[in-house]
């Protein structure tokens, strides 16, 4: 089966994304497809690279990047959300006149039009917030 | 591209978390992609349609204005769940009327909120692709 997943809560605070991120690794191991990951709404703070939890606890954040490059996934943070919360790749930064980026490695930044596609293209739309 | 039937639902107060605002933010990228859209509006997501919102004093943007246009973007599906609106007290005057220009009548003026039961709601789900959850 191809699906997509949608992360509408941020890291830590909510279980969302930990649970995003076992059923979709628990998914691609099974041989299912994954179209493509959408962060929204706090979902985009799970692709900072400046996080820095203590090192006796999960990093979700690398963990997605190290899925990400195990399997080629596509993962999506909508523009919009992460203008609003301080994400930036280096062209967000400069298009805005800001003086860092944060993304996170297997991280992109785009439009709210992913995730519309993500639902047309996907047998099914998984999503995963409160 | 093929055509699904998209329904978002919303759940949460307008103000005092963000999922109304940005699921409106959806809803209205979505409309480029001329699928099969509707709204529902349940729980407190009912409060979204209120009229007479103003939020000067709480310092936000009022972004409920911004439903009124969704008759122009061929969105005028939109379901409002009896229950939730009996729940709190409110009855369909207490909303702002949503309306859309139906091309198949003439461009007749049409009302696009319909209330529906929870019944009804899950047959509404039960029928939809995609169902976003905001």
């Amino acid at each position: 089966m191809k699906f997509s997943v949608m992360i509408s809560e941020g890291p830590y605070t909510h279980q969302a994304s930990d649970t995003a991120y076992n059923f979709t690794k628990a998914a691609l191991e099974n041989g299912h497809e994954c179209f493509r990951v959408f962060f929204y709404h706090d979902g985009v703070n799970n692709g900072t690279r400046l996080a820095t939890p203590p090192t006796d606890d999960r990093n979700i954040v690398n963990r997605w990047s190290e899925l990400a490059e195990a399997h080629k996934l596509d993962m999506v943070l909508c523009v919009a959300a992460a203008q609003r919360r301080g994400i930036a790749d280096a062209d967000e930064a400069r298009r805005n006149g800001k003086d860092a980026d944060n993304i996170a490695p297997g991280f992109r930044i785009s439009g709210l039009g992913q995730l519309i596609e993500a639902g047309i293209q996907s047998d099914r739309l998984v999503t995963f917030g409160d | 591209m093929s055509t699904k039937k998209f329904l978002y639902v919303n759940r949460k107060a307008p103000y005092g978390t963000i999922y109304a605002l940005e699921s409106l933010e959806v809803v209205l990228i979505g409309a480029a992609f001329e699928q099969d859209v509707s709204l529902a509006f349940l729980d407190d997501g009912v409060y979204q349609l209120a009229k007479g919102q103003s939020t000067e004093e709480v310092g936000m943007k009022n972004f409920s204005p911004t439903y009124r246009a969704l008759g122009d973007y061929d969105v005028n599906k939109i379901y409002v769940e009896q229950e939730s609106l009996d729940a709190r007290g409110l009855t369909l005057d207490d909303l702002q009327p949503l309306t859309y220009e139906d091309e198949d009548d003439d461009w007749a003026e049409k009302d696009s909120i319909k209330v529906v039961s929870t019944a009804e709601m899950a047959e509404i789900m039960e029928q939809s692709d995609v169902v976003m959850s905001f």
